[in-house]
């Protein structure tokens, strides 16, 4: 932190003013950006084709590997919650599969 | 370490915004090369809690990488111990859909005003920027940040303490937005929309919705600029909304489309989801049925020490400086209060520069440790309506409104 702060104690002295006057000119620019894509897949083991392939169209894998333990009626509800509510759309046949993957790696022990 | 001189010095408004920028472009020039091995430990209960730190984001510096897409990054908490307002960036991120332009024109983006209003609106930047000028600094809390702490634990974005920060956010008035339109009567709600829009097509788009007197209070702000600078584009250039003292849920980004109506909104986003019990600090036993949900609003006081981590060992005897960060939620900070001994004894705080009473309040004080071993430091803000932080933590299905008194654990040798 002693690396970072000493630098701008120097700095601060000399710049102070014409910072402040600028934030009476405010003119808005264009932006231009990617993002990361987050196109990691999730660690491989039963289910695995099944979340990758049903999932990973809204959101990184990431969020879900972040996730705790959850019991698997907790795991149903989320699942059942992305089908239901933002309309995620998992083949019928896939859910019990995801369902699955997700108590194996993110059960509750 | 800071010292306490820096502390006077910080409270200098145009030094501190300053400082804030010029800090934040210091240490991501400093710490880039490291990142892709760094990982930082947010203590969560029960794990997982490592998580990558990222620089790949445009406009932002280093920030825990909780989800890549859509975007939730979290500021790393020893970022409130560099200055009261949050470096853009450094600034908290979180998106609900994935569906987020990465391309914004100022000269061809136009912000919609319609509904319930005598004329409809197509509003260019120039046109807002040319409304009267107001500023504000607030706070824009995530209603679930310090999620990760809830126990049981709930499902969630496992936020520690970093989806917050504080800016100096200037704009124009949505009361003014809204005259020139014309509120007709019969209006009851405005509902505003960004221009994120969900991956799959029947999804509910975000919207938020606020009543009309809320909306009109003359406090509710259009923000075009937040810390003297451009919104960086994942904080929701070029126009977001700022709530002051409400969760940042209401805080649309992106915002292009404000409707105001004369039903109240049914959407999934202001009727459905961000409830929390209507009960006392939103808190319920794990399991509770029949509970009555209402939507999240108002938040709750918070105070956190910024320049002691869990663990850190503290000299025994030794005059050691404690200092943080405390928000009054919907109103100020009357004042702080701070325990070494694990909340047997407390000492008030000293207060730093009121910035407003949506803003983070800076505080600090000199202790002595007197017994060796473990220990447990303790701070707790009261705000100007007289609500304290609680001794014990509230817990709720979605993990919303933490506030509990936090607690560092640190050794004394």
């Amino acid at each position: 932190m002693v690396g970072t702060l000493l630098p701008i104690a120097l700095v601060v002295g000399i710049a102070f003013a014409p910072f402040c006057a600028q934030a009476e000119r405010l003119s808005l620019k264009s932006v231009n950006f990617d993002l990361p894509p987050g196109d990691g897949m999730f660690p491989s083991g039963p289910g695995a084709d099944a979340i990758n392939n049903n999932c990973l169209a809204c959101h990184s894998a990431d969020m879900v590997l972040n996730q705790p333990a959850l019991s698997k009626a907790q795991w149903e509800a989320q699942v059942n919650l992305m089908r239901t509510v933002y309309k995620a759309p998992i083949d019928p046949k896939d859910a019990g599969a995801i369902v699955d993957y997700l108590v194996s790696i993110k059960g509750v022990k | 370490m800071v010292t306490e001189k820096a502390f006077l010095s910080r409270s200098l408004s145009c030094r501190r915004q300053f400082l804030g920028s010029a800090g934040a472009a210091t240490l991501a020039l400093t710490s880039a090369p490291a990142l892709a091995d760094t990982v930082v430990k947010l203590l969560l209960p029960g794990g997982p809690d490592e998580r990558p730190m990222t620089t790949a984001f445009p406009q932002k510096g280093a920030l825990i990488l909780q989800r890549t897409r859509p975007p939730l990054l979290e500021t790393p908490f020893e970022v409130f111990d560099q200055s009261v307002l949050t470096p853009n960036d450094r600034f908290f991120v979180r998106w609900h859909w994935a569906v987020i332009p990465t391309a914004v024109n100022v000269d061809t983006f136009r912000l919609t005003v319609h509904g319930r209003v005598n004329q409809t609106l197509s509003l260019s930047l120039n046109d807002i920027l040319a409304l009267p000028r107001v500023e504000l600094v607030a706070v824009n809390q995530c209603s679930g940040n310090s999620r990760g702490y809830f126990q049981p634990r709930v499902p969630g974005g496992e936020w520690s303490h970093g989806a917050m920060g504080n800016a100096r956010w200037t704009g124009v008035r949505l009361k003014d937005v809204l005259d020139r339109a014309g509120v007709k009567a019969g209006a009851i709600q405005v509902r505003f929309n960004g221009m994120d829009e969900p991956v799959v097509e029947d999804a509910p788009d975000f919207m938020k919705s606020l009543d009309i007197d809320h909306a009109r209070d003359g406090e509710v702000m259009l923000a075009y600029a937040m810390n003297g600078e451009q919104l960086p584009l994942l904080n929701g250039f070029p126009l977001r909304l700022v709530v002051p003292g409400w969760y940042s849920t209401y805080w649309v980004k992106m915002l292009n489309d404000i409707e105001v109506l004369d039903q109240p909104d049914t959407n999934y986003w202001t009727k459905t989801a961000y409830r929390i019990p209507d009960t006392p600090r939103a808190n319920i036993r794990p399991g509770e049925t029949d509970v009555k949900f209402v939507p999240i609003s108002r938040m709750v006081p918070r105070s956190f020490i910024t320049n002691i981590k869990d663990g850190d060992r503290l000299q025994a005897g030794a005059s050691t400086l404690a200092r943080g960060i405390a928000f009054g939620g919907d109103s100020g900070v009357s004042r702080v209060d701070f325990s070494s001994d694990g909340g047997k004894s407390w000492q008030a705080a000293a207060l730093g520069t009121d910035e407003g009473k949506y803003s983070f309040r800076q505080w600090q004080l000199r202790f002595a440790a007197p017994t060796r071993g473990d220990q447990v430091l303790m701070v707790r803000c009261t705000s100007s309506s007289g609500a304290a932080q609680p001794d014990t933590p509230n817990w709720n299905p979605s993990g919303f409104m933490r506030n509990v008194i936090e607690r560092t654990a640190v050794v004394v040798a």
